[in-house]
């Protein structure tokens, strides 16, 4: 009986710890959307889809073209950041006034489209950069290197976004539009470029997390559908724009669907995290760390 | 008003004729198809005209597909029963996950990302019981033994099953008239410019909203059904999860979101197109149809807002028009 506690325990607290380095992951994901949500009052639905071509762009550049995992990603980071600045110039600027049901389906095409544009270019198999990372084990448990380096990598992005945010002029005129959007023109903030900036920064996000999923994930064009949905959820847990919210929110997510995991397929660790979300919805609509109106 | 009736009745005298008259069956399957998608598409404008954006609706046709088949297989239920079940399921289904979000004004984007994770919980669901749904391979319903074919639903005709997608469509047609000559469009459209003043003004706000979700779940749980008996194979990717979901949003939205036949344009343009692609370009063709469909997505919204049939009716509405029609 107590061996089988011992190995229960082992288990629990290498899932505990799995789910843990997956929200990191999660909560850079969510940062990215809740930015250009807060900003610029716009969902994209397409924001995964985006992670995928970043994912391509590392494949591509790392095993075609044989640059170092190192020179590559800053290249993925750019290109996904060029792609958040056209998605907001092509798709989003002219649909700013329209009601936001209609920006919504607008992404929800450039999502058709890129997934079926890496149909089309890149074919339907599996891919991945052939880069296996060891493996580190603390007495009995577990963990990839591959999962600690996609959680300290991105929890340093979200801390350059943090400093970004607070002490350059172009974060604080990002943050003032969040909170106003009429006056901020009144005030001589372009807002045109401000939304530029920050459709890019968004881009950007996606690309780093492409960097750090790439290393844990076969690449396919339909990636972007196993992490797309649950990336919204987090954000509405946490409340739209709200970006501690959607921090906290995205570890919680993700001990859920680890933990669902352990003690079942994986599959019902995201059945038990989507209930967990409607019935978060009905206790807190507005978001797990809104204050009741 | 009578010519107008008149020209529906004689489109209607046409296309019950057709199958009679044409036998071609690659055709004839197309044109089942195209109903039967009609009929979905037109189930989500119901929801979808008054602003309540659902993309749940993909896990609505995935109950009404894979409970019908699975209360076949395995428990031998015909689906003179199963289909009701299954409705009744979903709209079980919409009530659970509609009633808290109306009662607590869940609405705009919140509305459309709790749908999205129905939608998701309902894909997962039936990925994760694969030792009874297939999994993501899919699931084909027993054939049933020859002569039991009417019990189970199955034929092998594609007349029979012309005329039963014409009826079922044209049952959504009339469903889609009706919610629109009730009061339910009043209610509904003074909700969706202003829901605090039309609670004031004496709208039962949530009442009226879950008769608009129940209406529609129930009616695309029978397109799943009616899917399911006709293709006899449902896999998780074709009947259920979010890209089923988009792909009604999409096919509506190029139709005409706002008028009863712009589902059906829809489904016939969106169906066309794959088919076209599918036979021009072959294998090669694998992901070009949804190439197409996403760029005319985007332009449709940001250049045609009230799609095709939209415009074109609006079109000719601001012509001059002869005394008497409507």
């Amino acid at each position: 009986m107590q061996a089988f506690l011992d190995i229960f325990d082992i288990y629990l607290l290498e899932a505990v710890v799995n789910g843990i380095l997956l929200g990191g992951v999660l909560a850079l994901l969510a940062l990215g959307l809740n930015l250009i949500f807060g900003v610029i009052d716009v969902t994209w639905i397409c924001y995964a889809e985006l992670v995928m071509i970043g994912m391509y762009g590392m494949y591509y550049m790392v095993q075609v073209f044989g640059l170092p995992y190192w020179v590559a990603a800053p290249f993925a980071i750019l290109l996904v950041a060029a792609l958040g600045a056209a998605l907001h110039y092509i798709v989003i600027a002219p649909l700013l006034t329209a009601p936001p049901i209609n920006q919504l389906l607008a992404t929800g095409g450039v999502l058709f489209i890129l997934q079926s544009f890496a149909t089309v270019a890149f074919g339907i198999d599996f891919r991945n950069l052939g880069i296996r990372l060891p493996v580190l084990a603390i007495g009995e448990m577990h963990f990839s290197y591959s999962r600690l380096l996609a959680f300290i990598a991105a929890l340093l992005g979200m801390l350059a976004v943090y400093f970004f945010m607070t002490r350059t002029y172009t974060g604080t005129a990002i943050r003032a539009i969040s909170q106003d959007r009429q006056i901020m023109s009144l005030m001589g903030v372009d807002t045109k470029r401000i939304y530029l900036i920050t459709s890019a920064l968004g881009g950007a996000l996606a690309g780093l997390a492409a960097c750090l999923l790439v290393l844990q994930y076969d690449v396919h064009p339909f990636v972007g559908l196993s992490f797309g949905p649950i990336t919204f959820l987090i954000c509405v847990l946490g409340g739209l724009g709200n970006f501690v919210g959607g921090f906290i929110a995205a570890f919680v997510f993700a001990e859920i669907i680890s933990l669902g995991g352990l003690f079942s397929d994986l599959e019902w660790g995201y059945v038990l995290a989507f209930a967990f979300f409607i019935v978060m919805m009905f206790i807190r609509p507005a978001g797990l760390l809104a204050r009741r109106s | 008003m009578n010519s107008r009736h008149a020209a529906w009745g004689i489109g209607l005298a046409a296309l019950i004729a057709l199958p009679f008259v044409y036998r071609d069956p690659y055709h004839l399957h197309i044109l089942v198809l195209i109903l039967i998608w009609s009929f979905a598409y037109t189930a989500w404008s119901i929801m979808g005209r008054f602003g309540l954006v659902s993309l749940g609706h993909g896990g609505f046709m995935g109950v009404g597909a894979y409970i019908t088949a699975l209360l076949w297989n395995h428990l031998g239920v015909s689906p003179w029963i199963g289909i009701p079940v299954s409705m009744v399921a979903a709209g079980i289904l919409a009530l659970i996950v509609a009633y808290p979000c109306f009662r607590f004004r869940i609405t705009g984007h919140y509305f459309v990302l709790v749908t999205l994770a129905l939608s998701g919980i309902v894909l997962q669901v039936i990925t994760a019981t694969r030792d009874y749904t297939g999994g993501s391979l899919g699931y084909t319903p027993n054939r049933a033994p020859s002569g039991h074919g009417l019990m189970a639903l199955q034929f092998d005709d594609k007349t029979t099953w012309y005329l039963i997608a014409l009826a079922v469509w044209v049952l959504g047609l009339l469903i889609w008239r009706w919610v629109d000559r009730s009061m339910s469009r009043y209610a509904m459209e003074a909700i969706s410019e202003d829901e605090d003043a039309a609670a004031a003004a004496g709208v039962n706000v949530t009442a009226e909203k879950l008769k608009i979700t129940l209406i529609s779940a129930l009616m695309t749980a029978l397109a799943g059904a009616l899917y399911c008996q006709y293709q006899m194979f449902i896999s998780p990717d074709t009947v259920s999860g979010i890209a089923v979901s988009l792909q009604m949003v999409f096919a509506v939205i190029v139709g005409g979101l706002y008028v009863s036949l712009g589902p059906t344009v829809g489904a016939v343009i969106t169906i066309l197109l794959a088919e076209v692609l599918r036979i021009g370009f072959g294998t090669k063709a694998v992901g070009w149809d949804n190439l197409v469909y996403g760029v005319l997505l985007v332009i449709f919204i940001i250049f045609l807002p009230k799609g095709i049939l939209g415009s074109v009716l609006d079109r000719l509405k601001t012509q001059p028009k002869p005394s008497g029609s409507k």
